[in-house]
């Protein structure tokens, strides 16, 4: 019996994908781990992995199109295998009868998988996508059997139409600009940064680290180290942040509807510069990990994002995030929180500069600003200014990060 | 106005066509002394008379027969059959005679005649007299086929049906003579051929008539309770057919459900359905249902003669289908 591979889900908010390039083709064989497809998603376009072994029996999704999380799109058996049929969805005549009660959800509001790679719409979301000039291959059906329908036409445009509308609003002026196509990517930070900073009420405190014997400690250990092993000031930022977060799980966490969820893993998502946008990639339990391992995944990882090979599990599952423009010469600034983390740290550059030290005695002293975002909803002023207090302890005694 | 049974509203548009037209005449069996198997003509006998009131042999055939030649006489008779499943018994006389006769002596002659054919199941009348055939008489051109769901439709398309010059199948529900509902008072004529919206919605469009009304009018309701939203198109007359409101209500909903008590093979649904599919395809955004009567003779136990019958809430389902 042939095995199912189906759309995977690359990140907390992929709702579909799309189905880039396929690498094995029909009949090719194909181990684990062996790449199968290429996928995009809002954020990337990632390799996805074979976690199955056989052959590439059928394609269930065509190169360019663009599917929901979870949709069959291709299947995997022993050489020669019959397939007997393509996957059905769910029945829907098997839906036990709601009872009269209950206020009725519309069942196309979830997605329903559309196994057959052809595009299946109905006349009128057809007629519309005509209309638009829209192509239906773009659009993900939430009918029955992945159908396109009206809603699915009307939503496929709203967010488009959202995000450019203010900046067609100013071309109308005439200076001469000219437009560019809003990327997947841009149209996913426009969407995220939105949504942050109209639905969770920021406030931000700025704290200035005394950097000296992190920076001495940097150097001292990047001595020991080969060139391509060398750690930054943000893979020793990463450490102890993770570290300060262990005593403060209110700022590793996420808002809900009712409840506060802590997370127990520290995962420290760090924002990487690409061009035309940026990506988050992220260290896994970075409090467990040494400085040598961070930097050593963070070097994968950022070569990875920035030549758009990035591995969904790069970029996925982060708890807390640090955005670092200290390389870029920028004294402070402050991030906006990214979904759905109760906080960012945004890092400055570590200059030396005049400081009055503990004796009144005006010195040369290396410092380092930071501005911590926090969601108000989870956590209040008195708590994040001790966090930034006890992440001067990790940073100015920066042993602690090789303990 | 007054809220009076679809029996009363029946028998009032007979009183009164035949107070106010000499012509216009009934006969049928048990009709006149008896006052009618559903009791639609009572009184009838002693007030207009053995000739105006005729009883006849139980003889569907002759019945029919006899009308239309009175019809190509110039009267304008009334036939009653008992039931819709006798009219097979006359069948002859129904689609080769009076839908044809006007057309092949080239109008030469019209047929100013009305059969009141009692149809529907659900009184335990065994598969023989439980049958809704309106599907299959209103297949043949020549033929008008009117079956209401209310009582004041009953009332105003049964005087629409004794002035028309054409012959008239006028297809009464053994089930709504109880029925009660408003009839405006004073001469109330329903045009033959004219669809009406009997409930506003925007979400779902039901076509039905007849009985249907009543059991998607149920439906409704309790899809309201949930939110869900219906438009109910009553078709009134199956030929000729008024597109014109469903396409209308469907064009804004984009969905339909056709509700009929008949079975679903070569029915009214499917009638309907195409005809939505012909004239409006670009609108439809979800596959069209029908909720019908199960495929088999009306069975005689009660139980399974319910089962069989389409109710509320296979309409509920159906319409949760398309949404």
């Amino acid at each position: 019996m042939a095995d199912i591979v189906k759309m995977p889900k690359l990140g907390f908010d992929m709702a579909e994908g799309t189905l880039v390039r396929w690498v094995k083709l029909e009949g090719e064989p194909v181990r684990k781990g062996d790449i199968l497809a290429e996928i995009e998603t809002d954020k990337a376009t990632v390799e996805v992995e074979s976690a199955l072994e056989g052959v590439v029996l059928r394609h269930l999704v065509e190169q360019a199109a663009v599917v929901p999380v979870g949709t069959p799109i291709a299947m995997i058996g022993a050489p020669g295998e019959k397939i007997e049929e393509a996957p059905k969805p769910e029945s829907r005549d098997k839906r036990p009868e709601s009872a009269p009660q209950t206020v009725f959800q519309p069942t196309a509001a979830q997605p329903h998988p559309n196994p057959t790679g052809r595009v299946i719409a109905s006349p009128l979301a057809r007629r519309l996508a005509r209309e638009k000039g829209l192509q239906l291959e773009k659009i993900a059906g939430s009918g029955p059997g992945g159908r396109i329908i009206r809603k699915d036409i009307e939503a496929f445009e709203a967010p488009a139409g959202a995000v450019d509308q203010p900046v067609q609003a100013f071309r109308a002026s005439s200076t001469g600009a000219k437009s560019i196509p809003v990327s997947k990517l841009r149209a996913a930070i426009a969407r995220r940064m939105v949504e942050s900073k109209q639905q969770v009420p920021h406030f931000y405190l700025t704290h200035t680290y005394r950097v000296d014997d992190l920076l001495d400690l940097r150097k001292k250990i990047n001595e020991l180290l080969p060139e391509e092993e060398k750690i930054s000031l943000n893979d020793m930022v990463i450490k102890a942040v993770a570290l300060t977060l262990r005593d403060f799980p209110n700022l590793n966490a996420f808002f809900g509807e009712h409840e506060i969820h802590h997370h127990e893993a520290i995962h420290i998502g760090s924002a990487v510069g690409l061009d035309g946008g940026l990506m988050t990639v992220v260290v896994k339990d970075a409090d467990q990990k040494s400085l040598r391992v961070i930097a050593r995944e963070m070097k994968e990882m950022a070569a990875r994002a920035r030549s758009g090979k990035v591995k969904p599990e790069d970029i996925e599952g982060s708890t807390f995030s640090i955005s670092n423009l200290g390389m870029y010469d920028v004294e402070n600034f402050a991030a906006i929180i990214n979904p759905p983390e109760a906080a960012i740290l945004a890092v400055g550059s570590a200059k030396a500069q005049p400081a009055v030290n503990d004796e009144g005695e005006v010195v040369v002293e290396w410092l380092m600003k930071a501005t911590l975002s926090v969601d108000h909803r989870v956590s209040d002023g008195v708590e994040a200014a001790r966090f930034m207090q006890a992440l001067a302890k990790n940073l100015e005694t920066p042993l602690r990060l090789v303990l | 106005m007054a809220k009076i049974t679809m029996r009363e509203a029946i028998s009032q548009a007979l009183w009164e066509e035949m107070e106010r037209d000499p012509k216009v005449f009934i006969l049928g069996e048990e009709v006149g002394l008896w006052g009618g198997t559903y009791a639609v003509t009572k009184g009838f006998f002693d007030h207009f008379g053995a000739e105006r009131v005729r009883d006849t042999p139980i003889a569907e055939a002759a019945i029919v027969g006899a009308a239309i030649g009175a019809a190509l006489t110039g009267l304008r008779p009334v036939a009653e059959l008992m039931t819709i499943n006798f009219a097979f018994s006359a069948m002859d006389h129904i689609v080769n005679e009076a839908a044809k006769l006007h057309y092949m002596f080239a109008g030469q002659m019209v047929l100013p005649m009305v059969i009141r054919a009692v149809g529907g199941g659900g009184r335990q009348l065994g598969a023989t007299h439980s049958q809704t055939p309106d599907a299959v008489f209103a297949h043949f051109p020549g033929l008008k086929v009117v079956a209401p769901g209310t009582p004041a439709d009953a009332k105003g398309l049964l005087k629409a049906a004794i002035r028309s010059n054409d012959p008239v199948l006028f297809i009464e529900h053994a089930t709504l003579y109880q029925t009660r509902g408003e009839v405006p008072d004073g001469e109330l004529i329903v045009p033959i051929g004219k669809s009406k919206i009997q409930r506003l919605g925007r979400d779902v469009t039901l076509v039905t008539y007849s009985k249907m009304l009543e059991v998607s009018m149920k439906a409704a309701e309790q899809l309201a309770a949930e939110g869900i939203e219906v438009e109910i198109v009553d078709l009134r007359s199956l030929r000729p057919l008024d597109m014109d409101p469903v396409l209308e209500s469907l064009k804004k909903t984009n969905r339909a459900v056709i509700v009929e008590e008949g079975w679903k093979s070569y029915g009214v649904g499917a009638e309907i359905a195409s005809r939505i599919y012909e004239e409006a395809f670009d609108f439809v955004d979800a596959p069209i249902k029908r909720v019908a009567q199960a495929e088999v003779p009306l069975p005689y136990n009660r139980t399974l003669e319910q089962m069989a019958l389409p109710n509320a809430a296979d309409v509920v389902k159906a319409v949760k289908e398309v949404l």
